[in-house]
């Protein structure tokens, strides 16, 4: 009964040879990252086991005061010297790294999880799937984006501390609401295409329930740009907490978050560069590494789907 | 004609493209050895399917095949110049001011920001053709010499806000803006309907009466033979035919012009194979297609009275589908011929359960089938499958084949074993190995997709096949093999199909009877022979008047 068919001459031979030229390049770019890639990597995990396990790393109590080697340079005994209080920089900045990183994670954290939600509410609202009343939700929540978005993130940040006080949890919320409008959007934007792709059509040609549709292609296709934005996002929201904290509106004065510890350094700098330097290139480092592994993400997405 | 001196001459050109990145990279020959001229007030067509490497020869016409890549030829002459030494200024001369060019899509290729006005203004400003000040006037004349109405008023208008065949027509203005001798328009039709399509050649046709040379690029036949005095067959890279258009066409020497052309459906093709396995067969012997049984008594699937009408802003609607009523029976093939917004995607739409209609009803297998909630539709889904245009975006990209052939028969509520075996079944029918199944279709080609789109529609065993537009992203021997492998299919399982397409070539060899839409209505129906060879109504003969000679015959 089966009749074999001649293969398609030319044109296949010709576009599947293209084809596995893509895959060869798409599997090139997706095994071996590049050298950047590789130290943001580690230092990223690096960064993990500070938080995780900061005793193993600091030789000092980060509090301990100790006047007697007050602003002592970086030595063998204190690899990043020590401040006008004498405590230990190193100590402090492994200590300071739950604080930095972990409220980073929480106010991103915070963003994601509240724009996906508003963005899918909004990008469903207007499609097939909740009706035509939909659209006042739809409207409703993309004009509060609007509005979150109109103001600098730093600025609704303050706005937000000055309401709730500075906190620890309260600047992660401040950072996060501030980044929310970013997801509601692409997610509301690719949720919107979604909806309307072939394949969900098609999937209703199957007789497949709403809710099937919702759960196997809506949703994994109109996230797929989360995990890169967030990973992106990690570092922005770790800047952002350590300018606020520097600012004094974060976590006070004897914490050793990264930013309150810029702050400290602010009049001991001319004698002391170490104490500034140091937690300043923690800084620096983390958002540039989140950054990097973000971006490398989305060439490595970007590659799988073109 | 043969006085003329050539516009351009080309001889034993090749061109190479650098394979993957660096300096050392190996370079991959795209053409090899293609030879051919144009003359003054003659058309010449270049016929080829996708990779034949078509367009890399207009390009390599106007210095466009970029960096990456080597040309050489013995001779690549252009008005008598040699273009082999050419440098950027010169490239620069010729571009618009000796050769025009006429891209397939007119919508990409115009500035959507700029009046179509503005659009010829460049041209005419950068290789001086009228002094600043008459631009607009100039602009106007071009505009009305190549057929656009009202050109005055469409001359300050915006691409989006005009047709797919003024934009076209646009596009040729600028095109011959600067009174260019030859003009190089590639695939200039492929997107227009065929009446349009028509006005387009028609247009490109007084340029040539008027002593400019064109050279045609373009995968169809069938447009080339009304247009073209002579025609190169390109593929892989290479001219495997030259000669007089009626000699090539009626009396093909090489083996894939005569597959090329036998695969192009038609009346005459009607019943027959379209991809015929012997390339060295005679066009006319064909072979004949498995006899299908229609059950005349058997209705499977009935429309009555449709009408559907979407609402387009405030208090405005706009009738997509209005009192559409037609009979479907059992291995029966239904063909729905249609231009661009004549509602043909819209009553497919409603065939298939996704709209409601407002008016009138659609039953299927004899039990009521819309209007109805989906959630009493949906156990009888089976029934109707539908194969689309475009397969790879009817499949989610983040599946792999055996999922999303899987997926059409979840309701059936096979173990994994017996889904498994159904899908290596039906792939196998389809003309595919197993290991396809751990594949991305975005790694098939294109023929490949519809393959699996085809199996994939086949495993809940429907009854009803709506096809819409299924082979017209396709290159014509592709397409024919898709073709043979639907009317094998369905003569076998004694399907039905509603086959929807823009393209009569391919209706009438489909088709046992006809609808024709035009503005939302039936204007024409009957057997496919009536229809197409005698039509009745004034839109209808319309419509195959514009049909390029060689296939009516």
């Amino acid at each position: 009964m089966t009749t074999t068919l001649e293969r398609p001459p030319a044109t296949d031979a010709a576009s599947s040879a293209s084809v596995s030229a893509r895959r060869a390049r798409t599997a090139r770019r997706a095994r071996p990252p590049r050298p950047a890639v590789v130290v943001a990597l580690v230092f990223v995990a690096f960064l993990v086991a500070l938080v995780a396990l900061p005793g193993v790393f600091a030789a000092y109590d980060p509090y301990a005061t100790d006047i007697g080697s007050s602003l002592r340079a970086p030595s063998a005994e204190h690899w990043f010297g020590t401040d006008r209080l004498g405590r230990d920089i190193w100590s402090r900045i492994v200590f300071g790294a739950r604080f930095s990183v972990l409220i980073g994670l929480a106010a991103a954290a915070i963003s994601v999880v509240v724009g996906t939600v508003v963005g899918i509410a909004a990008g469903l609202s207007g499609a097939f799937l909740i009706g035509r009343s939909g659209r006042v939700l739809d409207e409703g929540l993309t004009r509060s984006m609007d509005v979150i978005s109109a103001f600098p993130a730093i600025l609704l940040a303050m706005l937000v501390v000055t309401f709730t006080g500075p906190g620890v949890w309260n600047i992660a919320l401040a950072i996060g609401i501030a980044g929310i409008p970013l997801y509601a959007r692409v997610v509301r934007a690719q949720t919107f295409v979604v909806t309307r792709a072939d394949y969900v059509a098609h999937a209703a040609v199957y007789g497949r329930s709403r809710w099937a549709v919702l759960r196997e292609h809506v949703l994994p296709n109109a996230l797929v740009a989360v995990p890169v934005l967030a990973a992106i996002d990690i570092g922005t929201s770790i800047l952002a907490v350590s300018g606020l904290s520097f600012l004094g509106l974060g976590p006070q004065a004897p914490v050793p978050e990264w930013g309150v510890m810029l702050a400290e350094s602010r009049d001991v700098l001319r004698v002391a560069w170490w104490a500034g330097v140091f937690p300043g290139l923690f800084i620096t480092g983390s958002v540039i590494a989140f950054t990097t592994i973000g971006r490398w993400l989305q060439t490595r997405d970007d590659g799988s789907r073109s | 004609m043969n006085a003329a001196a050539p516009l351009v001459e080309v001889e034993d050109l090749t061109v190479a493209f650098a394979a993957g990145s660096g300096r050392k990279a190996p370079s991959v020959p795209v053409l090899r050895g293609v030879s051919f001229s144009v003359r003054a007030g003659e058309t010449l067509a270049i016929v080829g399917e996708s990779g034949s490497g078509k367009s890399v020869t207009a390009r390599t016409l106007l210095g466009l095949t970029g960096p990456r890549s080597t040309v050489t030829a013995a001779r690549l002459e252009i008005a008598g110049e040699d273009a082999t030494a050419f440098g950027e200024r010169d490239w620069r001369r010729v571009r618009g001011g000796r050769i025009g060019m006429v891209l397939q899509d007119a919508l990409v290729s115009l500035d959507p920001l700029r009046t179509i006005g503005n659009e010829i203004g460049e041209v005419l400003v950068t290789h001086r053709v009228v002094p600043a000040g008459r631009t607009r006037e100039r602009a106007i004349e071009l505009l009305e010499s190549v057929g656009m109405p009202g050109a005055d008023r469409r001359v300050d208008q915006y691409p989006h806000q005009l047709s797919g065949g003024l934009r076209q027509r646009a596009l040729i203005a600028s095109a011959i803006a600067a009174g260019p001798d030859l003009i190089i328009a590639d695939e200039p039709t492929t997107a227009l309907d065929v009446t349009v399509q028509a006005q387009v050649l028609d247009t490109l046709a007084a340029r040539v009466a008027e002593g400019a040379g064109l050279l045609l690029i373009s995968h169809d036949l069938s447009v080339v033979s009304g247009i073209a005095d002579r025609v190169i067959v390109m593929r892989d890279g290479v001219v495997v035919e030259a000669g007089a258009t009626a000699e090539v066409l009626t009396n093909p020497r090489d083996a894939y012009t005569r597959r090329l052309l036998s695969a192009v459906p038609s009346a005459s093709s009607r019943g027959y194979r379209l991809g015929d396995a012997s390339g060295s067969a005679e066009p006319r012997e064909r072979t004949a297609l498995p006899p299908r049984a229609v059950q005349r008594e058997r209705i499977v699937l009935q429309a009555d009275g449709l009408s559907k009408s979407f609402a387009i802003g405030r208090g405005h609607s706009t009738v997509a589908v209005s009192d559409v009523s037609f009979e479907l029976a059992a291995g029966e093939t239904l063909g729905v011929i249609g231009e661009s917004g004549s509602g043909k995607s819209t009553l497919a739409s409603l065939v298939l359960g996704f709209l409601e209609p407002d008016e009138g009803v659609v039953e299927v297998l004899g039990a009521p089938w819309a209007p109805l909630a989906e959630r009493a539709r949906r156990p009888r889904r089976g029934h109707v499958q539908l194969i689309s245009q475009d397969p790879l975006s009817s499949f989610d990209p983040r599946w792999t084949v055996d999922r999303v052939i899987a997926e059409s028969t979840l309701r059936l509520e096979l173990t994994a074993a017996e889904a498994r075996e159904r899908a290596v079944r039906l792939l196998d029918r389809v003309g595919l190995d197993e290991s396809v199944l751990a594949r991305h279709p975005r790694s098939l080609s294109g023929g490949q997709r519809q393959r699996v789109a085809i199996a994939r529609a086949l495993a809940p065993e429907p009854e009803i096949l709506v096809c819409d537009e299924p082979t017209s992203a396709l290159d014509v021997s592709v397409q024919a093999q898709v073709l043979d492998l639907l009317a094998d299919i369905q003569a076998e399982r004694g399907l039905s199909l509603v086959f929807v397409s823009h393209d009569l070539g391919v209706i009438h060899h489909v088709a046992d009877r006809v609808i024709v839409l035009k503005d939302a209505r039936v204007v024409e129906t009957g057997d496919a022979d009536d229809v197409l060879l005698r039509p009745q109504h004034d839109y209808t003969r319309a419509l195959v008047a514009a049909l390029p000679q060689e296939v009516r015959a």
